[in-house]
């Protein structure tokens, strides 16, 4: 098996690491480099636990292959919060009651974030559509549907306009 | 419309209890700090995958494991032949008829269902683990399946275990079979269905794992583990790994989610803890999605005939149902108890039915163990009765709400002892539906559906006017019915010196906010700050003794342990308190987390005043021990048993046999509620997987025993865009059986949502003769349902259906 060193950004750090070939990106960011937040459902690209963002994009992590994101930009859960304060999506899952095991929401707010990168005032019907790829098995979804229009309206307009998440890594 | 949740600086002390205060669990979650079982390292760490069998049945003719011992990063390679303690999985209950065949963490001689473990490697990391279970040779020799329950009751069905002489794990039976027989021959209207309650998968999000360290030199074994009851695989895994239960520390980390998955102790826990005393490292193992399908306990599973009579003018006489249960190749922790004790005696439902019988045979089949899936047994009873209600309703020409109201057990016939060997403790029916009926808008919308049906359109309500059994524990019920252990809950409540609080549940929570609500509860019951208390669970170490969570026990028996032993630090406290204010105990009042002399409110001390004169121990009462701390072990005298009605509003298209969702309500009662937003929240849940059972979910193997839905892309897990949108509302009647007044919330939307939903879809064909489809209800099954209606039924459906046939643009 062919060892590759790469260099990864996340959550703006600068991380060198040698991965096998095979090595999935998730289990680089898990195994290797700590960020745990990131989860592993399905191994199937189907449930969404392992969602990050890889260059300000929506991707999951569990079918990348680390060697892929080489010299690229990750923003994973633990990127969200600035400063100690919660980015609007967290703060909307919180207040919205959007979570209950926890295991699906890392996941689940970095597609959200995506979709208001590109729509910040989406609808019902477009936050249910844009989250179809991240599964919940607790919430019965309503409330996450909730957690993601009180994050579009309380993310200024700016920061929506360029995308949310690269709000947290340009820090 | 949702409820505000409020922060815990802004609730009202006097008003914790009953507050939407956000949870305390969610910080560590949305930020990614919280710790699940796969995420936990420790030093040394190894890794373990498990070779599985790919067949539902076969003999092990040999296992040659020597490719895989050769690969570097291999540090062991083990079958059954290499076990050298007793290694057999137990069950956790006993019925009189029930055969209980061993059960072992590594298969020897002979497989029984596809996942059965049968080897497995230990590594350096997780793909060599993997990689060495690729390389594992299992000869095996193929043998006939049985996969149907029915069928594998036939005399020549293949043997799952060849020690018995049929399939029949047991053959139960409850209510008065000659009483109801009669009133079925003296009842003027019956009505009947055929049913099957499909087999569905619990699918938690977080797959399950196991953290192992077995420590040589003290012989101590700690354990990392996905379950929602320690405290019972501590006191299980000493008879299949030899290790006193005193060495064995189990802790659940955070659990991500389990619906009754992570009830069960499995071989692979047991497993990766003997590994790790074999190799002495930690061991860490952690299923793969495909894992959990072939090996989390399924679920439901029964095949049932149906039977409702009724007199003249609608009253319900008596219900008859004989049900055949899918036990799977073993014996489960809880399997015998959920589709016997569980499940008949909720064959009442919220009626007045002077006779029920209903007999269950249990059989083994070549497929996953079932076990506890959210209801477990309630929602296959409830299924039934409800089907049962609509297809009685449609039989004596009743509105079915009509018909549900005319036959509830009246509000003051409560407690109420049903002839199925239970007694409701509280309840008052009508007002849930009457919410129900007001949130659909319920004279209206069979308007609409009258001039829907002219048009060619099909809406239909279903309703479901559940009941559950909640709050499982009465140890000695239990015991009766065949639990093999205690079920009562512990609670320890420690005040600190310093005022501050800590109290420990023998619970375990896995997204359920136990460490919000509970804190709601402890607050309340000192008088102290909601912020003040902490909550700690899920330890063996740290909290001694429990039971877990299941069968929403948490707050009618957690609860209760904990305010059962917060009241008695306040009756201490008391003492100490009428000692230093130099008054008699009966004249201290307590209020606001304050001791004060009755008339004499000036002369008064706090809760945490006394805590700290407590440890101080110079002015105690005469032989008092110092200290703040008490436990209660709460056994409840009864179950509790919450109840509701949801409704589902779809229309169905008789040509695609698609079915949209224009509503969904749910009113329940489950007590007096601790927090209204965690109890919305699992309303929705419930709902959720709910209505995945009834449209989405099923669990299919082939002839030969293979998992045909062995992914998340052949089974379908609900999406955002699959639940409807849920309108949510209450009423409160509190249980006369615990301290709080509470009932239990976690199951109500799974044992409703099923029928609610199936019921709508029958109301909506009704035109069409349409009186039941099988769960789920996908497009095809349908339009085939239809289909086969109006051929059969083309003679029995009036001008107008038969007229609404054609404006559909004919479905044939």
């Amino acid at each position: 098996m062919a060892e590759h060193d790469i260099e990864l950004s996340v959550n703006g750090t600068a991380h060198e690491l040698s991965v096998d070939s095979r090595t999935l990106l998730v289990h680089a960011l898990r195994d290797e480099l700590g960020y745990t937040g990131t989860n592993v459902g399905c191994e199937s690209s189907t449930c969404g636990a392992c969602t990050i963002h890889l260059d300000g994009e929506a991707v999951k992590s569990c079918t990348l292959l680390a060697v892929q994101a080489d010299g690229r930009e990750v923003t994973t859960v633990e990127g969200l919060a600035e400063d100690g304060t919660y980015a609007p999506i967290q703060e909307g899952f919180q207040k919205e009651h959007g979570l209950q095991c926890g295991f699906c929401t890392p996941g689940m707010m970095l597609a959200a974030n995506d979709l208001l990168a590109r729509n910040p005032d989406p609808s019902e019907e477009e936050i249910r559509e844009a989250i179809e790829g991240n599964l919940c098995r607790c919430t019965g979804y309503q409330n996450i549907v909730n957690a993601v229009e009180y994050a579009a309206d309380h993310m200024d307009q700016e920061v929506a306009a360029d995308g949310g998440s690269d709000r947290v890594e340009g820090e | 419309m949702g409820i505000e949740t409020i922060e815990s600086k802004d609730i009202d002390a006097e008003a914790v209890l009953g507050s939407a205060v956000e949870r305390r669990e969610d910080p560590a979650l949305i930020t990614g700090e919280a710790e699940y079982t796969d995420d936990i390292q420790r030093p040394n760490m190894t890794h373990m995958a498990v070779v599985r069998s790919q067949y539902g049945h076969a003999t092990i003719e040999g296992i040659d494991t020597s490719a895989a011992e050769e690969l570097d990063g291999v540090l062991a390679v083990y079958t059954g032949e290499d076990v050298d303690v007793p290694g057999m999985i137990p069950t956790g209950w006993q019925l009189p008829s029930l055969k209980n065949p061993d059960r072992p963490m590594l298969a020897t001689d002979r497989v029984r269902h596809v996942g059965e473990a049968v080897a497995v490697v230990v590594a350096e990391d997780r793909y060599t683990a993997k990689d060495g279970v690729d390389l594992v040779d299992v000869d095996y020799d193929r043998q006939d399946a049985t996969v149907d329950q029915s069928d594998a009751l036939d005399d020549d069905a293949p043997r799952v275990h060849e020690e018995f002489d049929d399939n029949v794990a047991f053959d139960f039976e409850l209510g008065d079979e000659d009483a109801t027989n009669d009133a079925f021959e003296n009842a003027a209207h019956t009505a009947e269905v055929d049913l099957e309650n499909q087999r569905v998968i619990p699918n938690a999000m977080e797959p399950r794992a196991a953290l192992a360290e077995y420590k040589p030199s003290s012989g101590d074994l700690e354990l990392d583990l996905t379950t929602q009851n320690p405290h019972l695989h501590r006191l299980l895994l000493p008879g299949v790994i030899d290790v006193p239960e005193h060495k064995i520390h189990v802790r659940a980390p955070e659990v991500g989610g389990g619906f009754g998955s992570k009830s069960p102790l499995y071989p692979d826990e047991a497993l990766a803890s003997w590994c790790s005393m074999q190799v002495e490292r930690p061991v860490k193992w952690t299923a793969t999605r495909s894992e959990t399908y072939q090996t989390d306990a399924q679920a439901r599973a029964h095949q049932t005939t149906g039977e409702i009579a009724m007199d003249e003018d609608g009253t319900i006489t008596a219900v008859r149902v004989n049900t055949i249960a899918n036990i799977g190749a073993y014996l489960s922790i809880f399997a015998a108890a959920i589709p016997t004790v569980l499940y008949a005696p909720l064959l009442s439902g919220q009626y007045e039915i002077p006779s029920i019988y209903c007999n269950v045979v249990g059989s083994f089949t070549n497929t996953v163990p079932v076990d506890l899936y959210r209801g477990a047994g309630r929602p296959e009873a409830l299924f039934v009765v409800e089907r049962l209600i609509d297809l009685g309703a449609r039989e004596v020409g009743m509105d079915p709400a009509e018909f549900r109201r005319h036959n509830f057990i009246g509000s003051d016939d409560f407690p109420y002892e049903t002839p199925v060997a239970v007694t409701y403790d509280s309840g008052d029916y009508e007002p849930a539906l009457d919410k129900a009926l007001d949130l659909l808008d319920y004279d209206d919308l069979r308007e609409r559906q009258e001039e829907l049906r002219d048009e060619g359109r099909y809406l239909g309500v279903g309703f479901s006017s559940y009941i559950e059994a909640c709050g499982l524990a009465p140890s000695k019920i239990a015991g009766s019915l065949g639990a093999q252990a205690g079920l009562w809950e512990n609670g320890l409540v420690r005040m600190h010196p310093g005022g501050k609080v800590t109290a420990f549940c023998g619970t375990s929570g896995h997204g359920q906010g136990h460490k919000t609500t509970y804190a709601q509860i402890v607050a309340d019951e000192l008088g102290v700050p909601y912020d003040d208390v902490e909550i700690v669970e899920s330890d063996t170490d740290e909290v001694p003794e429990g039971r877990g969570t299941y069968g929403s026990r948490s707050a009618a028996v957690g609860g209760s342990a904990l305010s059962t032993s917060a009241g008695k630090v306040v009756e201490k406290a008391r003492k100490i308190a009428a000692h230093q204010l130099e008054a008699d105990e009966a004249d201290i009042d307590f209020s606001g987390g304050e001791f004060s002399v009755s008339g004499a409110p000036d002369r008064s001390m706090t809760i945490q005043e006394v805590t700290q004169q407590a440890y101080l121990a110079q002015d105690l009462p005469e032989g008092m021990e110092p200290g703040l701390e008490e436990t209660a072990f709460y056994d409840p005298e009864n179950f509790v048993f919450p109840f509701g009605t949801h409704a589902a509003v779809v229309e169905v298209d008789p040509e695609s046999g698609e079915i949209e969702f224009e509503n969904y309500v749910a009113v329940d009662d489950v007590g007096p509620q601790i927090n209204p937003k965690i109890v919305e929240g699992q309303i929705h849940g419930g709902v959720a997987q709910g209505v995945g059972q009834a449209l989405y979910e099923v669990a299919e193997y082939d002839d030969n025993g293979s998992l045909v839905t062995g992914s998340m892309q052949d089974y379908t897990v609900p999406k955002a865009e699959h639940v409807p949108h849920m309108e949510t509302d209450h009423t409160e009647t509190p249980s006369p059986h615990n301290p709080l007044g509470v009932k239990g919330v976690g199951e109500a939307g799974t044992i409703a949502a099923p029928q609610a939903v199936v019921n709508a879809v029958v109301d909506a064909l009704e035109p069409f003769g349409v009186d039941h489809i099988d769960m789920p209800l996908t497009n095809e099954s349908v339009w085939q349902a239809v289909n086969d209606s109006a051929v059969a039924d083309g003679g029995t459906t009036d001008e107008a259906s038969r007229d609404d046939d054609a404006d559909a643009g004919g479905a044939n």
